[in-house]
């Protein structure tokens, strides 16, 4: 029972960390600040939550504080990255050529 | 197996940090240091907990707690400074 | 983002009494005990924080206390667990493909939500979702950067972003 609870974390850790790796990849590989946010932070969100998962599964009696982490993570992950997207809008920086739209700036004038 | 398991998680983490690592010292702007800051933040908070569970002292996951809440409150503040000094 | 925020906010003695008992959840939850001499620190600092901080949001701030409301908030975190899946692995696919294929770009959207508490859920659960990430909200807009820019008018850009979580939201917050 017990080692079978450990494969599961197990294998729960390993995709986690795949997508931690994934989520450094995107920042690597991402051409504009707006992708690299999106590409960073979203991954490694999903990345820790099954890593703490994972844990939870390997020792079943920490699980209500990774839970909290986990909570926390969720609650504060996404305003870090609304509040640096919103001051790299408003400071005008560059975005890459792909860009087929941006509503923003016809809407507020070129920041820049 | 589990052994195995927990080396090859380590591992990617490792080449996830280095990765982001890559990013934060290439730049070009102060905002993709600051994600890739971020990023790194998220992976150590990843490395922590993993040492509470290699190590099985379950002191550590306060420590990455306060640390998850210290690098929310450095990430506002900065993207806050960038915002006002541009 | 705050600006629009606290326009809603009400004083009230329930918003201070839900603000309290979140906070003493997160102190049990993060000492993990229920002795006495730790439940009555926990008591005094949460006391100490309502009071200075009765103005701001808590998760229950506009919370409705209906049976349909619980029902919501439980079939609104089994949708955002699943959305937070299914567009991780779209995400990591773009990523791992050797032509990037992305497709950028800043679209408008609208929420039909009145409540802060309720545009606020409905911004992060669109940061979290990766593909989309909120660049600023005005009032009832919403800036949302799409990684891939489907639609570009305002209408379809609702429908494909906003909608599924909207509708849990509804009856959450009103």
């Amino acid at each position: 029972m017990q080692t079978l609870l450990d494969i599961i974390g197990g294998i729960l850790l390993v995709s986690g960390t795949t997508f931690l790796m994934l989520g450094g990849l995107g920042l690597v590989r991402m051409p504009d600040i707006f992708n690299r946010i999106q590409a960073g932070t979203k991954a490694t969100t999903l990345g820790t939550l099954l890593t703490l998962a994972g844990i939870g599964f390997m020792h079943p009696e920490w699980s209500v504080k990774l839970l909290l982490i986990g909570l926390f993570l969720l609650f504060t992950n996404p305003l870090s990255s609304h509040v640096l997207a919103r001051s790299a809008e408003r400071s005008g920086v560059d975005k890459t050529p792909k860009t087929r739209i941006d509503a923003f700036a016809e809407d507020h004038g070129d920041p820049s | 197996m589990v052994d195995m398991l927990i080396y090859l998680a380590a591992a990617l983490a490792g080449i996830a940090f280095l990765m982001a690592l890559y990013r934060f010292v290439k730049g070009p702007l102060a905002y993709d240091r600051v994600i890739a800051f971020d990023v790194m933040t998220i992976i150590t908070i990843t490395c922590i907990i993993m040492t509470a569970m290699i190590t099985g002292r379950g002191i550590y996951l306060d420590v990455a707690l306060v640390y998850a809440l210290l690098s929310f409150m450095g990430v506002i503040v900065i993207a806050r400074y960038l915002e006002r000094s541009s | 983002m705050i600006e629009s925020m606290k326009a809603g906010t009400m004083t009230s003695e329930r918003d201070s009494a839900k603000l309290f008992a979140s906070l003493l959840i997160f102190w049990i939850m993060l000492n993990g005990t229920l002795a006495i001499d730790t439940l009555i620190i926990g008591v005094l600092a949460c006391l100490a924080i309502t009071y200075f901080f009765r103005d701001s949001l808590s998760y229950l701030t506009d919370f409705k206390m209906t049976p349909q409301a619980f029902v919501a908030a439980i079939k609104y975190f089994f949708f955002f667990l699943k959305e937070l899946v299914v567009s991780n692995v779209r995400i990591a696919r773009i990523v791992i493909s050797p032509d990037l294929p992305i497709n950028p770009g800043i679209v408008k959207v609208r929420t039909k939500l009145t409540s802060p508490m309720g545009r606020l859920l409905l911004a992060n659960s669109i940061t979290l979702t990766p593909g989309t990430l909120t660049v600023e909200i005005e009032d009832e807009w919403y800036y949302i950067h799409w990684v891939t820019a489907d639609a570009t008018d305002i209408e379809a850009a609702t429908n494909k972003i906003v909608a599924g979580f909207e509708c849990h939201l509804e009856v959450m917050y009103g």
